[in-house]
């Protein structure tokens, strides 16, 4: 077990939930691809404490703050379908391109 | 140790793969759940077993939470025809593959310090007390962002409230309900 070994994982994690967020059109979908990035950097926090600083508590701390973002997102993210879908019935990102430039 | 942290890093990895990948949304839920226990896995044979159990407890909860709305939003929850939901699948890829070859050229490239320090006997300890002193203020601020959550999505995800009804005054002189009901209406 070695530090790299840890962050590659991590960063496999990271790349495959951006690929999941770019390219998924369903909002449900989406939101899982940002769950697994949120998962890589909660590896990397992890790994980087065990094998950095593990004197400190900085690293777990920021396990924390990323454990309580991917609850806030998975929440907030929902209530925004919620909305949407109630609204007018879009479950699609494709459908609520309002926005786009 | 080698061999577990093989087996759960690969199983990570393969899941999450396999989310974007398989055609039943039940399926698709359950491989972020493996994904996200291996994780859980990893942290705690990094020795962090308290964060370790409460990710896997919290991944189970939101997963269980996610299936309810798989089926609510769905097209295909029991995944009887294969789904296709991409758009711009190549340029996609292209990103995500330059991200990981990227992040992975750093990871391997970069001379890492040595590890200062030992793991305090009892890290949970640690944390809390880290958590209850120095740490107060991100603790704090946690609080305040979940409490904040939960009137948000609450806002977000409630139908009707008074002032669609009744205008944002509250002055309109009949509620303006879909359908009729209620008193005198």
């Amino acid at each position: 077990m070695i530090l790299q070994l840890f962050l590659l994982t991590a960063a496999g994690l990271f790349a495959i939930g951006l690929y999941g967020a770019l390219s998924q059109q369903s909002i449900v979908m989406l939101m899982m691809g940002l769950e697994l990035m949120l998962n890589g950097v909660l590896l990397a926090a992890a790994a980087l404490w065990y094998f950095l600083a593990p004197a400190g508590t900085d690293g777990q701390v920021l396990i924390v703050v990323v454990i309580t973002a991917m609850a806030v997102e998975m929440a907030a993210g929902f209530a925004v379908a919620t909305a949407i879908y109630r609204a007018r019935q879009v479950d699609m990102t494709d459908g609520a391109a309002d926005l786009k430039g | 140790m080698v061999a577990v942290f093989w087996v759960l890093a690969l199983t990570a990895v393969v899941s999450g793969f396999a989310v974007f990948r398989l055609s039943s949304m039940a399926q698709v839920t359950f491989a972020l759940l493996a994904s996200f226990l291996a994780v859980a896995g990893l942290v705690v044979l990094l020795g962090l077993g308290y964060l370790g159990v409460v990710l896997a407890l919290m991944m189970v909860m939101e997963m269980v939470v996610m299936v309810v709305f798989m089926i609510m939003y769905m097209m295909n929850p029991a995944g009887l025809m294969p789904m296709a939901m991409y758009h711009n699948k190549p340029g996609a890829m292209t990103i995500s593959v330059t991200t990981f070859v990227v992040l992975a050229a750093g990871v391997l490239l970069v001379d890492w310090p040595d590890r200062a320090g030992e793991p305090p006997p009892d890290p949970t300890f640690a944390l809390g007390l880290s958590l209850m002193s120095g740490q107060m203020l991100t603790m704090m601020t946690l609080g305040v962002t979940l409490f904040a959550t939960i009137v948000a999505t609450v806002v977000l995800a409630t139908g009707r409230g008074r002032y669609e009804r009744l205008g944002d005054g509250l002055d309109a002189p009949t509620a303006a309900d879909p359908t009729g009901g209620g008193v005198g209406r």
